[in-house]
């Protein structure tokens, strides 16, 4: 019977939003060792991933919205371009839901990938739109490169949550 | 009456549409907030309460994060300065024979300095004033360069102060809260900075993309640089002080001149921000809001822009200075100045007992001249106390 009740979002949404914002949090402190900083992924692509390949909802979009603002404020970037361009990646996701669900591992890396570069050609055409001004080609992709190794994270919330709830089997 | 039992209980609507209209709202909500962005103005009104916030309550969090990657960095350093005692004493002896010798220069060099500085009447900035902070969150990604640092509105910095490490400048303030402020990095895609080549003196703008390397756009003059060309701040605008190390010149791999910033060089985590706003607050501005206005005589006090009319009134001060006044002003200025900045001079400059007796004629010279003419009390020395009145 427990897999009959409906997914709560607090676990799902909640939960991994919350970690987020602490991984960015730690990952912006300002270490240098032998002369390089740490790398900064975008974190908020795992779960922009992931909430789409879940279920369809409608408190994702504005719970991403929301990581998208607080990565704005905290970055000091234009706010709502992360909102924007990780809204951007899910609906990307969701379009392309049917088609992922049931892929291999690789494969759904390769997705992942596809998914975080959409985000980031978005990130990239917003500020060029915002600040008149052309982002380094080189910072972006490095920034894509990093974020495309979060996958096994996405990988692990899709599937403790893909089949919580018998709705949506 | 329970909703299901309305007349619009059995409509189903589909959650992959409900899902897909609040995935429409939430970008109408995104896009209006990029919309209604002003971050480019680099305003404290466009800063936002949100973003003090933010700042205010990152601050405490942040520093706790960062302390345990802030001591880790000091015990390697101090391991390590353990081991490579021996080489870096040998080092260090190398380097402070070769620093003697720039000591030396950079006497002579001062003292020089100081003379022409008296001779030509220069006015040179007073130093600006600093507040020191610790970097406690650092945003390195390709849309978005900036720094937090622990100090804000209670140590008197503001939206615009151009802030430095100990190698060169960083960036500058774009948001104050209580105890924190934002600092936008020379690297930002939103930064522009007016910069010279130290050499040339060519004028630029330092235009950041996101990399680590900004941009020098704007480039003017021919054959304005070349690879290693020291790049200061030009001071142009007003915004920034004139001369602060920025970094060193080289071509991208786009063919495009670019900067390694000094400021890399250094540990990212401790700034110093300076207390700066624009040139205004360096000129006095009681000085400046003085009610009294020189006469408006040529150098003939008998002609007068103002007419025959406007010359009568004019009469004691101006009398004495006419006889002498066509003749010789070109000479009795300087003359008078000289000696007016000489007497510290000689002290300064001249360590050797030799030397001492020279000044000695000089001191006399300002009794020589005085009795043959009463001009030092005419109008003539306020004209040249502003050269000789150097700061």
């Amino acid at each position: 019977m427990g897999g009959a009740r409906p997914l709560h979002p607090g676990l799902w949404l909640g939960v991994p939003a919350l970690l987020c914002v602490l991984a960015t949090i730690v990952f912006a402190a300002p270490i240098r060792i032998y002369g390089l900083q740490l790398p900064e992924p975008v974190f908020a692509m795992v779960p922009a991933f992931a909430w789409a390949l879940i279920r369809p909802s409608i408190l994702a979009p504005f719970a991403l919205l929301a990581l998208g603002l607080f990565l704005d404020v905290f970055w000091g970037g234009p706010t709502g371009l992360w909102g924007l361009s990780l809204l951007v990646a899910y609906a990307t996701a969701l379009a392309g839901r049917s088609m992922m669900t049931g892929q291999s591992r690789p494969m759904m890396w390769a997705w992942f990938a596809g998914v975080t570069a959409v985000a980031m050609a978005s990130g990239f055409l917003f500020s060029m739109l915002d600040s008149l001004a052309m982002p380094s080609l080189l910072a972006v992709f490095w920034q894509f490169l990093v974020t495309t190794l979060l996958f096994p994270f996405a990988h692990r919330l899709i599937d403790r949550f893909e089949d919580a709830d018998v709705r949506f089997r | 009456m329970p909703f299901r039992e309305g007349p619009l209980g059995d409509l189903k609507v589909p959650l992959t549409w409900t899902a897909a209209v609040a995935l429409i709202v939430a970008i109408v909500i995104a896009v209006a907030f990029l919309l209604a962005d002003r971050r480019e103005t680099l305003q404290q009104q466009a800063y936002g309460v949100t973003r003090q916030t933010v700042d205010t309550v990152s601050k405490p969090v942040s520093g706790v994060i960062a302390a345990p990657g802030r001591w880790t960095g000091l015990g390697v350093d101090f391991i390590s300065s353990y081991f490579f005692t021996a080489s870096e004493n040998r080092r260090l002896k190398a380097e402070l024979k070769e620093m003697r010798g720039y000591r030396d220069m950079y006497l002579a060099e001062v003292d020089k300095n100081q003379s022409y500085r008296s001779l030509l009447g220069l006015r040179t900035d007073p130093p600006i004033p600093m507040a020191g902070a610790r970097v406690v969150a650092d945003t390195r990604g390709p849309f978005a360069n900036t720094r937090l640092a622990d100090a804000g509105s209670e140590k008197g910095v503001v939206v615009g102060n151009p802030v430095m490490n100990e190698r060169g400048l960083v960036g500058r303030v774009v948001g104050v809260a209580r105890g924190a402020s934002r600092v936008l990095l020379l690297t930002d895609i939103a930064s522009r900075t007016p910069v010279m080549i130290d050499r040339t003196n060519a004028r630029a703008i330092l235009t950041g993309d996101g990399g680590p390397n900004p941009k020098l756009d704007y480039l003017r003059g021919v054959d304005p640089i070349k690879e290693g060309d020291r790049v200061v701040t030009s001071g142009d605008g007003g915004v920034v002080p004139r001369g602060l190390p920025v970094g060193a010149a080289v071509k991208g791999l786009d063919g495009r001149w670019r900067v390694v910033l000094f400021a890399d060089d250094a540990a990212i985590d401790y700034v110093r921000i300076l207390l700066f706003k624009d040139f205004a607050q360096l000129a006095d501005q009681k000085a400046l809001l003085t009610r009294s206005l020189p006469p408006v005589t040529t150098e003939d006090p008998d002609v007068s822009i103002l007419g025959p009319a406007a010359t009568a009134p004019k009469p004691a001060a101006q009398a004495g200075a006419t006889p002498t006044a066509p003749g010789a002003t070109p000479t009795a200025p300087t003359a008078a100045a000289n000696p007016a900045v000489a007497p510290p001079k000689p002290a300064a400059t001249a360590p050797p007992p030799a030397a001492a007796s020279a000044p000695r004629p000089t001191a006399a010279k300002p009794t020589t001249p005085k009795p043959t003419t009463p001009k030092p009390t005419t109008p003539r020395p306020t004209a040249a106390q502003p050269a000789g009145g150097e700061i």
